[in-house]
């Protein structure tokens, strides 16, 4: 059954983006476009016009999508945690090569991290990208280290702490400057291209990094020790 | 460049279909994998580097990694 209406389905999915995706690029960008291009330098002083959109002129999307990653890691861990039985037998250990190897990367692939989404505002990247190479840090540790385990509290609260401030911090903004997420005229907005500039996008950028890194590391170590007695070490991720 | 692009459209389709039909599912997997990191490409020849990112970190990363976590801890063949 599979094999006959796998290939239909395909041929009305080709049918249907043959028809409806438009073959050549629009003519002009719309008024809300063409706003932003024109106006996101000036107004928010940040290299990179794309995190203007994403952390600025539409950061309640953003708040809205780190909810639902923080929903869907909420939900894995509940599920995960409460299944028994699933051990396998003890894998392998890997060899002293591959451990050292992963802790000597481990530093330099979080440091990436943070610098992908501390630079958020100036070069392509931020608060998404870096926490998930800040992540596929923690995932390449656990791989190399079977029977480490994270440090939940901690990472708990360096979430809801990052999520917490990101909601404050668009609340100083419905306060000083009338509107949520608000930039104007909160923190100053420096030189253009300069580390300190574009006023809170960079803030809010890191809070997001945070999150996302700490979430989506959670997720994996949650997936990889699911159905293993009860942790009994809380060692640090950090070698 | 628009000659690399082709090759890189044709090449996903192919093996979009080869993931569809593989009975190994790890095989299969790393198919999808690689259909994303070629999306990322294609994102980055459109000048969308934010989005080539994301697509490479998150979809050829660690979708790819949950998927094979998953296998390991179910069967590794299609019934």
């Amino acid at each position: 059954m599979r094999q006959i209406l796998t290939p239909i389905v395909l041929v009305l999915l080709a049918v249907v983006l043959w028809r409806t995706v438009p073959m050549t690029a629009p003519e002009e960008i719309s008024a809300i476009g063409r706003h932003f291009v024109e106006h996101g330098v000036a107004e928010n002083r940040g290299a990179n016009i794309v995190t203007s959109v994403i952390v600025n002129y539409r950061g309640l999307d953003t708040l809205g999508e780190v909810s639902v990653l923080f929903l869907s890691v909420a939900g894995a861990g509940f599920i995960l945690r409460r299944r028994t039985g699933l051990t396998l037998e003890t894998p392998t250990p890997a060899s002293e090569l591959v451990e050292t190897g992963a802790r000597l990367l481990f530093g330099p692939i979080v440091l990436f991290g943070a610098y992908i989404f501390a630079h958020g505002h100036l070069t392509p990247g931020g608060g998404f990208q870096g926490g998930a190479v800040v992540a596929s840090a923690v995932l390449l540790l656990l791989l190399a280290e079977r029977d480490r385990a994270l440090a939940h509290n901690a990472l708990g609260w360096i979430e809801s702490l990052s999520g917490f401030l990101y909601v404050l911090v668009g609340l100083i903004g419905l306060a000083l400057a009338g509107s949520f997420l608000s930039n104007k005229g909160i923190l100053p907005l420096g030189a253009w291209n300069s580390l300190f500039s574009a006023g809170l996008i960079p803030v809010i950028y890191m809070l997001v990094g945070l999150k996302v890194g700490s979430e989506l590391a959670a997720l994996i170590d949650t997936m990889m020790h699911s159905g293993e007695p009860a942790a009994t070490e809380t060692e640090e991720a950090r070698p | 460049m628009i000659v690399v692009d082709v090759l890189v459209c044709l090449a996903m389709v192919i093996t979009g279909i080869a993931a569809i039909f593989q009975r190994s599912l790890l095989s299969a997997v790393v198919m999808v994998g690689f259909i994303s990191l070629m999306v990322a490409y294609l994102f980055l020849r459109m000048d969308a580097p934010d989005v080539a990112m994301t697509e490479a970190a998150i979809a050829a990363g660690l979708t790819t990694v949950i998927f094979l976590i998953a296998i390991r801890r179910t069967e590794d063949t299609e019934k």
